[in-house]
């Protein structure tokens, strides 16, 4: 079936026929054809956003959430550019987008035309791939290869730059099932063998941690729930990264929480003890590891990755398993089934007993307070008062996005979108109306910090706009947390440029964008003042005004091995000499 | 493994992955990359030398399938063995890329390099310099009464050792192609 058309009704069919619902985009006169043709059309929905930027987080979010490919439509030159924050962003945290920019006629391309931009030169390492296409009998089958690159294998943001007079032009339309897709099949099935050696190393292991991370969720729901399997039949303990969490459940019995600079201390000391480690889609990054030479020093390492590049990246490991969480879990339950079911049971009663031990240690303590609002304390009773609902949490990037993950619980996959690997601040809000968008009555909260929250503030209006009833829960420390927490930690308590000077009134920034705004000083009036948030039917910018000073713990300071370990009690003074560590 | 006395890290004589992968010994790779002859096809593979800091020593690029649109991509590399490993694999994940061969530890292969030589001078000099050409097995294809344009072909090392002894007899310019290999047999 090949019909002919405009390439910029190509655009539009091409999107119909790839089952997109909806569009994060901005016009721009590069792109004017196409708004055209969005114009005559009532299948797929426009969201018109503030900041490209904040399309892109949107089409991330939406794609975070829902597991299927977010979709962004920007203009040439400035439109392009300001979406590349997002694209490397989605790149760092293997989130499948497809943007379409527009560009300037192709007898323009080089000739530094208006808003001309070299948009593939510019996004080349910011995309898994991007293509210019030049002919308007091209642009349907690069569309459908955009969408099959980057929803297969590891996934990605693509792009496709559209020169104005490849939209205006005529052409043969292709349908998705004509279109070439054999030149790009990442391998899915693992290789047995070593799914097998693997099988052998956990009947024998006494102290096994399953490390998990994002790629489980990438993987779909199938993975989530061997993931389950495996843990609840095997016994093994589990812990998983920033970009994991949900993937197993919170309230399971091996959940032993989140790994990493700020994770929990017994899941970093499971790391450093354990005897067999199962890397199951993470990556090793250096938020994970710390210090290399001293990264989990008696263990074999197992790493399940769909991309090749991961493995033996920066961790050397015993056993390399190439292939998609799902299918790689599956047959290695069934071979671990086949030979058995077996496990190291006093070996694991052991270890166990080891971990209750850490737990004993409490990591996530805290000194409340009567009358400041301790921002854990925050997080705490939201997590109390939104349980059970059907809850959705984004963040920004700093102390609160690591308070976040260590005091909200997440029992399912796809509830959890933070930007993890690029540490974008800025991401939360726009990432939160995209989840609205996709589920239009799910409750969907950003817990944000006022400076990242800032950064991409102008998206309320999107949210007001389109009716997301986004809760903007910003803990409002004044400071930009993090940094000032580093600088106390490891420059010297030299505060430079890190606090927050001539901040909104976020109340009245909230009635300016037509929605509302609640503040909160008072750990006596949070309660109500969430329930109050919870209630209102539409978006909220909610104020939380927190301890201005209070620090993030655990901590393994950069460069430091899991097992040195800032707890919070522990002298905050001169972190980085050992003294200041707990050893164990 | 030691006493078979096979050098560490080296591969190149053997059947068998003997490398430390760990090992901080850098070593020089020629790998063919077989990719789409499409636009910025060249610019996605440079770019990921530069963007994660990897070394080109050579780099050679011709469209080989005209019917397939295939280029092969010929690039000389240095390392140690984990780099070379991360090289191989970051190349094979990119999307126009069909192959990736590692021609150093894939058995015997040839290597070959294109050089011109413009060698200027009179008497002895020149008359000596056309000798040296002859016994390098070195094709005059241009001569003024007072130059030459030598072509050569060889490895790499052939024609450092030729500019060597060109140097002093008058060498003025020269173009090399870099490094086209195959592997031996079929």
């Amino acid at each position: 079936m090949s019909r002919a058309m405009t390439g910029a009704r190509m655009v539009v069919q091409a999107l119909k026929d790839q089952g997109v619902d909806v569009v994060f985009g901005y016009p721009g006169g590069a792109v004017l054809p196409i708004y055209d043709e969005l114009f005559q059309q009532n299948d797929i929905r426009h969201i018109l956003v503030r900041h490209e930027q904040g399309a892109v987080h949107m089409a991330e979010g939406y794609a975070r959430s829902t597991g299927k490919p977010g979709v962004v439509l920007v203009t040439s030159g400035p439109g392009a550019t300001n979406a590349v924050t997002g694209m490397v962003d989605a790149l760092m945290d293997s989130i499948p987008l497809v943007v379409l920019s527009g560009q300037v006629p192709t007898f323009m391309i080089g000739t530094d035309g208006f808003q001309e931009a070299d948009t593939v030169g510019i996004t080349r390492p910011c995309t898994k791939h991007n293509w210019l296409v030049k002919d308007t009998d091209k642009l349907a089958e690069v569309i459908h290869q955009a969408f099959h690159v980057a929803t297969s294998g590891r996934p990605g943001p693509v792009l496709v730059d559209i020169p104005k007079d490849v939209q205006f032009a005529t052409g043969q339309y292709k349908a998705p099932r004509e279109a070439r897709t054999d030149h790009y099949q990442p391998r899915v099935k693992g290789d047995l063998k070593a799914i097998t050696a693997l099988v052998e190393l956990m009947e024998q292991a006494e102290r096994p941690v399953l490390y998990t991370g994002g790629g489980v969720i990438n993987s779909g729901p199938a993975a989530s729930q061997l993931l389950r399997e495996i843990a609840d039949a095997t016994g093994f303990p589990v812990t998983s990264t920033l970009m994991g969490l949900g993937a197993y459940p919170a309230s399971g019995k091996g959940w032993i929480g989140m790994l990493g600079m700020h994770g929990l201390y017994e899941a970093n000391l499971a790391m450093h003890g354990c005897d067999l480690m199962i890397n199951i889609g993470a990556r090793f990054d250096d938020r994970i590891t710390g210090r290399l030479a001293d990264f989990s020093p008696h263990s074999k390492k197992a790493h399940i990755d769909i991309d090749p590049s991961s493995i033996n990246k920066v961790i050397h490991v015993d056993i390399g398993i190439v292939g998609d969480v799902a299918h790689v879990l599956e047959d290695l339950l069934n071979v671990w089934k086949a030979r058995g079911r077996k496990v190291n049971k006093p070996g694991l009663a052991n270890w166990w007993g080891q971990i209750e031990q850490w737990k004993l240690k409490k990591c996530l303590t805290y000194k409340n307070s009567a009358t400041i609002i301790k921002p854990q304390y925050a997080l705490e009773r939201l997590e109390a008062l939104t349980k059970g609902r059907k809850r959705y949490v984004t963040t920004e990037v700093g102390q609160h996005q690591m308070w976040a993950a260590q005091f909200l619980q997440f029992d399912d996959p796809n509830r959890w979108m933070t930007s993890g690997g690029l540490g974008t601040m800025g991401y939360g809000l726009p990432a939160s109306i995209g989840v609205q968008i996709a589920h239009p009555d799910a409750l969907v909260i950003n817990v944000a910090g006022e400076a990242s929250w800032l950064m991409n503030m102008q998206e309320m209006g999107t949210a007001v706009q389109f009716r997301a009833p986004v809760k903007q829960f910003i803990l409002n420390n004044e400071r930009l947390g993090m940094v000032r927490q580093w600088q106390q930690l490891l420059h010297g308590e030299r505060y430079s440029q890190s606090w927050s000077e001539s901040l909104p009134d976020f109340v009245k920034l909230a009635e300016a964008f037509g929605c509302k705004g609640i503040k909160c000083s008072d750990p006596k009036d949070l309660d109500d003042a969430i329930l109050e948030m919870l209630a209102y039917d539409g978006p909220v910018i909610f104020d939380c005004l927190v301890e201005k000073h209070e620090n993030c713990f655990p901590m393994i300071p950069s460069g430091k091995p899991h097992n040195e370990m800032l707890l919070g009690d522990a002298a905050t003074e001169g972190a980085i000499r050992a003294d200041g560590a707990v050893l164990v | 493994m030691s006493a078979l006395n096979i050098k560490k890290g080296s591969t190149s004589h053997s059947a068998y992955d003997l490398r430390d992968p760990n090992a901080e010994i850098i070593e020089s790779h020629t790998l063919a990359v077989l990719v789409d002859n499409e636009a910025g096809v060249l610019a996605r593979v440079i770019g990921l030398f530069s963007g994660r800091g990897y070394n080109i020593d050579s780099l050679t690029v011709a469209e080989v399938d005209h019917k397939g649109h295939r280029s092969r991509i010929t690039v000389v590399t240095r390392g140690t063995p984990a780099v070379i490993e991360q090289i191989k694999a970051q190349l094979g994940r990119l999307v126009p890329v069909h192959d990736v061969h590692d021609l150093t530890v894939e058995g015997a292969s040839v290597e070959r390099e294109l050089a011109l030589f413009k060698v200027a001078g009179t008497g002895d000099k020149r008359i000596e310099a056309l000798r040296l050409a002859e016994i390098f097995r070195a094709n005059v294809v241009d001569s003024t009464l007072e130059s030459f344009v030598f072509e050569i072909t060889g490895t790499p090392e052939k024609i450092d050792a030729f500019a060597d002894l060109m140097r002093p007899l008058g060498l003025v310019d020269v173009a090399r192609t870099g490094v086209a290999a195959l592997s031996r047999g079929i």
